[in-house]
Parts: C-alpha cells; structure tokens; sequence
C-alpha cells in the first residue's frame, strides 16, 4: 500500500528539487506525447529547450526570451506581494491595459515635441493607470466588504472594452487612413521604448523587471512591511493582534501589484507592440499568475518561471512552424510542465511510504 | 478484586531521539479508580494511546483480565471494553447530541432508540442531557457530557478520561465526580489523568506518577499530601510562586462601562464592563470559556477598538488606538489561542518574537527589521524561560503547547509592560512550568506593573490574584478581594450553578 505521509518540517532539498525533476518529467511524458504524434520526440524536445537558447538562430530567439519574460516577471511580482497575503488580484490583465492606455495617452499628448522627460512621464502615467484602476477593487473591498477577486476579474472585461473604444476613437491615429490602433510608438523617438543595447532585447522593461525583483526580495527579508504580507498569510489573526491594519495591507497589495502590471503594459505599447490596438493584450496579466505560482511567490522563483514560461512559448512556437506539430500539442506540452510541478510540489510537505501503516 | 483488570507489563516506546514511555508496568483493578500523574511530555498520552490501541508498544505486553489485549486500532479496544474521553472534545457543532453520538458508533441504532437510550443513560448517572440538542449551543460541561455518555453506551469495564475538569466550574467538577463514584461503585475501572492534585486526592484509590517515561512510584493519594505528589512528579522540591507584600499604586488600566457587539457569530457580546488595575495589583478573571475572555483581551490589545474613553491608560483615553499604538505605551497582552493568535505557526521563534516585539525592543528601524536583534530577542526569551527548543529558527509549530505557551508569555515579559493582561497564563503547562510562569506575574506585579490574569483555573487564580472578578456571559461582577472567598462563592460568581444540579443517585 502507498501512503502520503506529512514530514514533521518541510523538506528544503525536495523543494529545491522538483523544478528540476518536474522538467525532466515533462521531457518524458512530453516526448511520449510527440512519439504518438509521429514526431521525432528527441528533435522536438530539442527544439523547445535548446534552440531558442543555443540553436541556430538563437540570435534572434534569446532577445525574444528578454521581451516575453519581462512583462510576465514584473506583473508576477506584483501579484506575488499579495498572493502572500492572501489578497488575490486576479485582475492584472485589466491593470495592464489601462497602464498601456494611460502611457500611450501621455506620449500621444505631447507628439510631435520632443524632449527627455516625456519617457519618464510615460512611465509615471502607466504605473498611476495600473494602480488606479486596481484601486476599484481595493475600495469596494475594504469600504464594502466585496470579493477582490470577482471585482478585478471582471474589470479585465471592462477594461478591454475601453481598449477598443480607445483605439476607434480617442487614441486613433488621425494619419492612419481609418484603420484602428493609434500612431505607432516606435516611431516617435523620444515615446519609443527602444533596446538598450541593440540586438539584446534589454528594454527599459526588463531593468524594471529585475529592479521589481531586488525590491521584492528586500522587502519581503528585510522590511516590517514585507513581515506583515507574510504574516497576514501565514495567521492573519495574529496579524491583526500585530497590529496589522488589514485594510491598509490591501491598498497596499493591490496597489502595488497594479502599478506594477499597468507599468508591463505601458513598456509593451511603447516597445515591443508599438501601438495601442484594439487586441493589444496577449494574456501576460493571466499568465502572470501561473508564473507567481510557479515561482513558488518567491522573487528569485518569479525570475526563474518567467524565463522558464517565455522558453516553452518561444520553442513552442519554433516547433510548430519547424516541425509542424499541432499548437494544441504544444498547449499540452505547456500544461505538462504546471502539472508535474505543482504535482511534485507535494514532495516538500508529504513522503511517500510504501506498506502497511503503524497506526490504525 | 482478585484477578485485575489490566495489567501493563514493561511498556516501552520510542520514537526517533525520544523515548516516550520505558518500561512502564502497573496495575488497574476492578473497580478502580488509578490516577496517571506526570508533567507534560512525561509520557501519559502514549501510554494510554497504547491502552487505546492508538500506538502500538514497541515492547512489552498488556493483559486484560487476565488474557493477552493487543490491540491493533480503537475499535478493538472499544470491542474490548476500553473507553475514552480525550481532552479536545471531536463533535461538531451544527449536529445535535444523538447525532454526534451516532456519528461514533458502529451500528447506530434508529435515531428514536438512541435518543431513548442517551436519555436513560443519562439520567441514570447524573448527567442530564437532551439528546436533541445542538452541540453548538451547549457548554463546555454539557459537551464534555455528550463524550462521557458516547463512552457509556459502550458499557465500559475501563473509562479513560484524559485531564477532565480542565474546563468545568467547581459545581461541574462535583457532577462528574458524582457521576464518577457511581461508575465505580458499579465496577467499572477508571483511569484519571490530571494535573490537579487535591481532585486526585478526593477522588483516586490508587496513582501512578510518571516522570520522562519512566514509572517513578505509586501512591495511595488520599494518605498522600499534594506537595509530595508534586514533588514526585517534577523529581526535586516544589518551589511555591511566593508573593511579596505588595502595595498598589496609581490605577493602571481603567475600563468603564464598555459594551462591545458579539466580533463573530461564535463570539460574545461584552456587556456594560467596568473595571480597574492598580500598578502592583494582579486581578484574576474566572470563568468557563466562551463567556466572553477572548473579547475582553481584544478590546484591550486594541484589536477591537472602541469609543476612546471606555478604555483608560494612566488616565490617558486609549480605545481608539491599535494593538502597536498601545503596546508602544506599554499595554501588552498574551492571547489564550496560541498557535494562530499569539504566534504564527509556521514561523520561526525569531520572527514569532518580532510579532509583538518589534516596538518596544526595537527590532525595527526605519521600518528595516534588525533580524539580529530580532534574534538576540527570542534567544533570550528561550533562554529566560526555559523553552525546550534546538534554537529560535525552529518554526512555532515545531514546539509542544506547553513551551510555546512559555514563548508567548515571556515574550510578553520581558517587553517590561506597564499594564500586562494573559488568557489561561498556564493552560497545558506542566506543574514547574506553571509555577514559573505565576512566579513571573507576580515579580512583573511587585516591579510596579499592573496585571489581569484571566484564567479558568481557580487555584490559579486564588494562588496569584488579590482581586477575582468573573465573567459570565459578557458581564463582569464586581471584583472582590481574593482573600475574602470561598471556592462556592466563586463557583456562583461564575454563573456555573446556572441549570446543574449535583446528581442525586
């Protein structure tokens, strides 16, 4: 008889270990999955894992690794503050938006001018869009007592619609011969999130990215303010006996976490996009989720699951277009990998015995 | 008596770095009543674990009546005839009685018949009890019932009962001793855990003392005084909490006719309250739980907060103020919930010591917690306090109730609070332990502090306190010197007279 037995502390190696061990699990049952397919499993593998990174044209993949990750990993560190406190902002995809709204609006504003401050106003403008729009949610919860994650959830919704209406009407481009979306950011110098170094893929978004992970981490080890998020998580009655002001904390989480995806959202309409559209949003505020997850709400975690999660999009994507497997395969594949991680992850708190229990 | 009910041969079990019980031999008779004494950790849960067929003994042998009793889970030992009523009581709350009791059972017989037979047994030992009712409503002396007639329709021939009357009133005390004797005087065998002497004395024919595993000796407790049951017990002299002659100061902490709505739909309104410390003064607030403990100690920690003036600091208005404001002035408190309230579990002891810490010691600067300090903080607690624990980056939960009761208490401690309030100071905790924890409330009360010990156990609180109050249904009665009660009058201070009768059998 197989038994799940709970460990007296959570084992530090097992936690360490089944990232790994859920990757190379993946590879296997992945690779069966091609196989059935009629794939060459140990090309396809090869092709998602190794290509964009060492392959023949990782020059062109790695930088794409930079621009998908970045988004992911600051919008995941957003979430991750309040994940841990148990304030669930389901919402960063209407958060994103809105940053991208208000960033592209500020640039648009001032073009054709140019100057060295409009950059930084961009950026301010989308952070505020992020943070005011996740604040509906934070009011109505601590005035009202309503559901967060209802509340942020459906203003993804609302949030989209803005977007169509914004790029048909008050952001169109007027030289744009009645085609939706606005003017093309990229080709405005002083709105253009350009790379940093040519050819890296190192936009201003992802020195934001890595600052969000410094500051998190800090934050959450060294701050009063970090020891509160954890311990509202943990116990939150002996928070409130702490002297946590669990209203205050939830400003605070959802704050944080929509300044940061409306940030992601204004680096992306400025960079990478270009352009305000009417399907600008691709899914990073979801994804983002499963990245906060996957990096086990840790900063260095997120990092990791970021690029992690950009890697399987990338050589997904390589190998449909190079060996033709079907984009659900590749879903599947995706899939895969969140299974056997949270799967294994039971290894951290549970053992697995083998025979008859001790004790009836 | 001839041939014994049970007897225990050279029970032994370990388990890894620890050997709960080494070769612990005795004897129950007929008809006995045997008393299993020892501090926690001494091994009296494993053992009658093994009795209840819970653990299985990694050596030695049990007879039951003179046959070989092995028994492999509890429904064999329930088979067997053992029965047991745990110290946490396991019904839930929105069921009625029959329908808990049932839950217990077997082949639970139709709801009428059980209910029939609950009522029988019921009134035949002196526990009246409506099957009918929901458990929710009931107190802790009903509930505790409810377990006690669950082991009765077994029909027992050995009733365990693990640490009873930790959460009844004096007069319910006197029921189930009623109930109790009657039992006996029917033949059936009793095995009595706990830590409360003079109930051992006037109850108990025969004891077992056990210290680190290890039976230690036997005594006939109704020829033998507490103090050297106690003695036995702890395996070196007793030191008694001594009290200082005390005056009393300035008044400390002021409440004034504070009402407060029930926090949750399980809590207690607090009603028209109306007390005062004095610096050098502990009062003592008796009463059953849930009578409204909990919400007194969150109006004073500021968890819950008020109009302004119904709380008082130095005749300073504090009820608007938060837990950290108050503790910054130096009103700390030690909650009853520990593991979820006054600690986080799965926290280490620093940054459990940080929880309540981080004010007054200073662990904090700039909001940059000084996780050295922080350290320095709870190793000192550990230390001061005798906390058994490989260091203080072992999680909260990693510790048994009793030392992290310790933890809680000694950290508020050692913060020097002005005004100090503890919910059962001492609930679990073995007998040195307790005695330490009283004797650090009555330094903190001599060193000019003012303190407020709501405890249920009234030796605890005749042995400390110079003022007793007691809380019944979210009013407070008028507090009245110590010296000057009798435990009867106290037990009608509590209100536990209300609806319960001593059993006339």
């Amino acid at each position: 008889m197989i038994r799940l037995e709970k460990r007296p502390q959570p084992s530090r190696g097992w936690s360490l270990a089944t990232p790994l061990v859920a990757v190379l699990a993946t590879m296997i049952a992945g690779g069966l999955l091609f196989a059935v397919l009629g794939k060459d499993p140990v090309a396809a593998i090869r092709t998602i894992f190794w290509d964009p990174l060492f392959g023949e044209f990782a020059f062109y993949y790695r930088p794409q690794l930079l621009v998908k990750g970045a988004p992911l990993v600051l919008i995941a560190i957003g979430l991750s503050l309040g994940f841990r406190a148990g304030i669930w902002n389901i919402g960063a995809e209407g958060q994103y938006i809105i940053g991208a709204l208000c960033g592209a609006g500020m640039g648009l504003a001032f073009y054709p001018a140019e100057a060295w401050y409009i950059f930084p106003l961009m950026v301010i403008a989308g952070a505020f869009g992020g943070w005011a729009w996740a604040m509906i949610p934070a009011i109505l919860k601590t005035r009202f007592g309503t559901n967060e994650i209802l509340v942020s959830l459906m203003l993804v919704y609302v949030a989209e619609q803005f977007l169509a209406s914004m790029s048909l009407g008050l952001l169109k481009n007027p030289e744009g011969f009645g085609f939706p979306g606005s003017r093309n950011l990229q080709q405005y110098a002083s709105a253009h999130n350009a790379e940093i170094i040519t050819g890296t893929g190192m936009h201003w978004g992802v020195v934001a990215a890595l600052i969000a992970v410094i500051f998190a981490y800090v934050l959450l080890n060294r701050h009063l303010l970090g020891y509160h998020i954890r311990l509202t998580g943990e116990a939150p009655r002996a928070a409130r006996f702490a002297g946590v002001k669990p209203a205050r904390l939830v400003l605070f989480c959802l704050g944080a976490s929509g300044a940061l995806a409306g940030m992601a959202g204004m680096f992306e309409v400025s960079g990478p996009s270009g352009q305000v559209s009417i399907d600008f949003n691709v899914g990073y505020g979801f994804t983002a989720i499963i990245v906060a997850f996957l990096g086990r709400l840790h900063p260095v975690g997120i990092l990791l699951a970021g690029a992690l999660m950009a890697l399987t999009y990338i050589g997904g994507d390589i190998a449909q277009s190079n060996m033709g497997l079907p984009s659900a395969a590749i879903q599947v594949f995706q899939g895969m990998l969140l299974f056997f991680l949270l799967a294994l992850d039971l290894l951290t708190n549970y053992r697995i015995a083998i025979g008859k229990p001790e004790v009836a | 008596m001839s041939t014994p009910l049970l007897i225990l041969d050279g029970l032994t079990k370990a388990y890894p770095g620890v050997v709960a019980n080494d070769g612990v031999s005795f004897v129950i008779g007929e008809g006995e009543v045997h008393a299993l004494l020892g501090e926690n950790g001494a091994g009296k849960s494993t053992l009658v674990k093994m009795i209840y067929g819970l653990v299985k003994p990694d050596s030695g042998s049990m007879r039951l009546r003179g046959a070989p009793y092995e028994p492999a889970e509890p429904r064999a030992a329930r088979a067997d005839g053992i029965a047991m009523v745990f110290q946490h009581f396991s019904l839930f709350d929105a069921l009625n009685v029959a329908e808990n009791i049932a839950l217990g059972m077997e082949h639970p017989p139709a709801m009428r018949d059980l209910a029939a037979r609950i009522r029988e047994v019921s009134e035949t030992y002196g526990l009246p009890l409506d099957p009918y009712r929901t458990v929710g409503e009931l107190s802790a002396g009903e509930r505790q019932r409810v377990e006690i007639i669950r082991c009765l329709l077994q029909d027992p021939k050995l009733l365990i009962m693990d640490e009873p009357t930790s959460v009844l009133t004096p007069q319910e005390v006197a029921i189930l001793f009623e109930t109790l004797r009657k039992l006996k005087s029917e033949g059936t065998s009793i095995l009595y855990i706990s830590h409360k002497l003079e109930e051992i004395r006037s109850l108990c024919d025969q004891a077992t003392i056990l210290r680190l595993g290890k039976n230690v000796g036997a005594c006939v407790p109704a020829e033998t005084s507490a103090r050297e049951m106690a003695e036995l017990m702890v395996g070196s002299a007793l030191k008694t909490p001594e009290r200082a002659g005390r005056d009393f100061g300035d008044v400390a902490l002021d409440i004034s006719g504070l009402s407060l709505p029930a926090p949750s739909a399980f809590g207690t309104a607090l009603k028209n309250l109306h007390l005062s410390v004095r610096r050098g003064e502990i009062l003592g607030i008796g009463g059953v739980a849930g009578n409204g403990q909990d919400e007194l100690l969150s109006v004073i920690s500021g968890e819950e907060t008020t109009t302004s003036d119904a709380v008082k600091f130095n005749g300073q208005p504090i009820g608007h103020m938060g837990p950290s404001a108050r503790r910054a002035l130096g009103v700390l408190t030690a909650p009853e919930e520990r593991l979820g309230h006054a600690a986080a579990p799965d926290m280490s002891l620093t940054e459990n010591a940080l929880l309540t810490g981080a004010t007054r010691e200073g662990l904090a600067r700039n909001g940059f917690l000084k996780w050295g300090a922080a350290r320095a903080f709870a190793a000192r607690i550990i230390e001061a306090f005798d906390v058994r624990t490989p260091g203080p980056e072992n999680a909260a939960r990693s510790l048994s109730g009793g030392n992290l009761q310790k933890f809680v208490i000694g950290r508020e401690v050692l913060q020097r609070p002005e005004v100090l309030v503890v919910n059962q100071p001492t609930w679990g905790v073995d007998a040195a332990a307790a005695a330490a924890i009283r004797q650090a409330l009555l330094d903190l009360a001599a060193g000019g502090a003012a303190v407020i010990c709501i405890s249920q156990d009234l030796d605890e609180l005749m042995e400390i306190s110079d003022h007793f109050a007691a809380l019944n249904e979210g009013r407070l009665s008028a507090p009245r010197p110590t010296s000057e009660l009798t435990v009867d009058e106290i037990g009608l201070m509590m209100g536990g007279a209300h609806g319960m009768e001593v059993a006339h059998v």
